[in-house]
């Protein structure tokens, strides 16, 4: 048996070893809970603890609980906090009240994807950025440069508190029946909110833990009901275990990043690194949604804005498999339908969905077969097998 | 602790063989389906198709990789599971059972000598 392909971002170091590899306050708790450890950004993670199917399943049926702490945190304080978000970010900072986020992203002058990031205002003037693992150091300095150029340098500050900060994301329709009993107070700041149920989608809370100073979001990546947990890296150990052990009755499961890779892909979520890199525009990746035109100017602004008039090259798609086939993965060819078919493009995440039991996966397209509908084909170690383009999400939960 | 059943030859890169005659029944061990886990697609080599030692000859996919498998010994393909193909899931519940993935009629059955007995692939695998 060899391995062919891993669908896991390139390691940091070519010969990394464990001891060279980032390890969360988490660690121990893994490896006690039999969690199978792999490299991740630089990162050594749990990808499984039972079974990704296992996983992915429950966070689907019931609850899971996933160390988010390798993604780094950045708070962005100050007077001008506020223009300077609007003026690097795609998203419309001015729309979130204290206690609220959004998903938005970090270009570059190109339009090409720096990032993308949840932006929560957690003060009047400050806010709390949740980025990307293996994008923290570019993130930082590309916010540090923009800073440096920005009118009033002086008004705003960037802070990288990802070393000290931990987080885990805990999600599943049966999140909300347990989660209040973890966190008995009413929050402290950021939404005023009697119990942490209380938030609604995309709000955010201070809450007192144990003596320290906590967030707690009602947001995930997996497309289910949730919450995001925010935490010094010190007492994520014991909210960790805590939610374990309230969670247990409610068949929470700790879960790992296979599970969470096959959650946001059935979502058709983008994965840094997959749907989007530096020579990537939202627009293109299909995220013109978070990018807000009417808010004045930004960085990537005039090619983003050009994109959106003229249209773009190439639009990341959804597609599923038609017909049983090995699962489609990042790189694997599309090809239009039919005898003349010629090669349109490539998938950039694929996987087989343990929702649907087919393979599903995203890729670039032409825009003329980006349409809901189209027929392509994924060629799998040189057989073309038949798929269709599908909205976002793959996978919809029956309501 | 994975099973490794003493009447069995192994590959270094965890396939299995029982031999029967002139013909070899090959799957992927234990070991090799718990580091998978959760297989979702197996691709089998056509019955007929000569196989050299060492050949990639089938692919088995899990929700996050795919692997080739190599065929541990020349011969023709005489026989492939069409029960692990509809079903992927047996080469995590009976590796050395239902979950086999074809069988070959030997050409070089000197080739044996040089597969590990099972105790020498424990040593292998850390067991």
């Amino acid at each position: 048996m060899g391995t062919t392909h891993v669908d896991n971002p390139p390691p940091a170091a070519t010969n990394s070893t464990s001891t060279m590899l980032k390890r969360t306050p988490l660690f121990a708790a893994h490896q006690r809970l039999g969690g199978k450890l792999i490299e991740f950004g630089g990162w050594e993670m749990p990808v499984q603890y039972s079974s990704i199917l296992d996983e992915h399943l429950c966070v689907r049926r019931a609850a899971g609980a996933f160390d988010i702490s390798h993604m780094g945190e950045v708070l962005v304080r100050g007077p001008a906090a506020e223009s300077f978000l609007n003026q690097t970010l795609t998203n419309d900072a001015r729309k979130l009240a204290v206690g609220q986020g959004q998903y938005t992203l970090l270009c570059n002058e190109r339009g090409g994807t720096i990032d993308d990031l949840y932006a929560y205002r957690i003060e009047p003037a400050e806010y709390l950025l949740i980025i990307n693992a293996a994008r923290i150091d570019a993130d930082r300095s590309w916010l540090e440069q923009r800073r440096a150029a920005f009118g009033a340098p002086d008004n705003v500050a960037v802070l990288d508190v990802s070393e000290r900060t931990a987080a885990v994301a805990v999600q599943g329709p049966r999140v909300a029946e347990f989660i209040d009993s973890c966190f008995p107070t009413a929050s402290v700041g950021g939404t005023d909110v009697v119990r942490v149920t209380d938030l609604k989608k995309n709000q955010i809370a201070r809450f007192d833990f144990e003596g320290a100073t906590i967030w707690i979001a009602r947001t995930g990546y997996t497309g289910e009901d949730g919450f995001e947990i925010v935490a010094p890296a010190e007492r994520v150990e014991s909210i960790w275990n805590r939610l374990l052990a309230a969670g247990h009755p409610y068949c929470l499961q700790p879960s790992g990043l296979g599970a969470r890779d096959t959650l946001r892909t059935e979502m058709g979520y983008p994965l840094y690194g997959h749907e989007l890199d530096e020579n990537t525009t939202p627009i293109e990746a299909g995220l013109g949604f978070f990018v807000a035109f009417d808010k004045g100017d930004f960085t990537g602004r005039s090619v983003l804005a050009e994109q959106k008039a003229k249209g773009v090259s190439r639009r990341c798609v959804a597609f599923k498999m038609t017909d049983k086939s090995a699962p489609p993965r990042p790189h694997y060819p599309i090809w239009s339908a039919g005898a003349n078919g010629k090669k349109i493009g490539a998938v950039v995440s694929g996987t087989q969905s343990p929702s649907l039991g087919i393979g599903i996966g995203m890729g670039y397209v032409p825009p003329e077969s980006a349409k809901a509908g189209t027929g392509v084909e994924i060629e799998i170690r040189g057989l073309r097998s038949p798929a269709v383009v599908v909205t976002k999400p793959i996978y919809k939960k029956a309501v | 602790m994975t099973n490794v059943p003493a009447d069995l030859k192994y590959a270094k890169s965890h396939e299995w063989v029982r031999v029967s005659g002139d013909t070899a029944t090959i799957g992927i061990t234990d070991h090799a389906q718990q580091e998978l886990t959760d297989v979702v697609f197996v691709e089998l080599p056509g019955v007929g198709r000569q196989v050299k030692a060492g050949e990639a000859c089938a692919v088995v996919e899990s929700v996050k990789t795919a692997s080739d498998i190599y065929s541990p010994l020349s011969g023709q393909v005489l026989e492939a599971n069409k029960a692990v193909v509809d079903n992927p899931a047996l080469v995590n519940s009976e590796p050395y059972g239902a979950g086999w993935f074809f069988k070959i009629t030997l050409s070089q059955p000197a080739e044996l000598s040089s597969l590990l007995s099972a105790e020498e692939y424990r040593a292998q695998i850390g067991q």
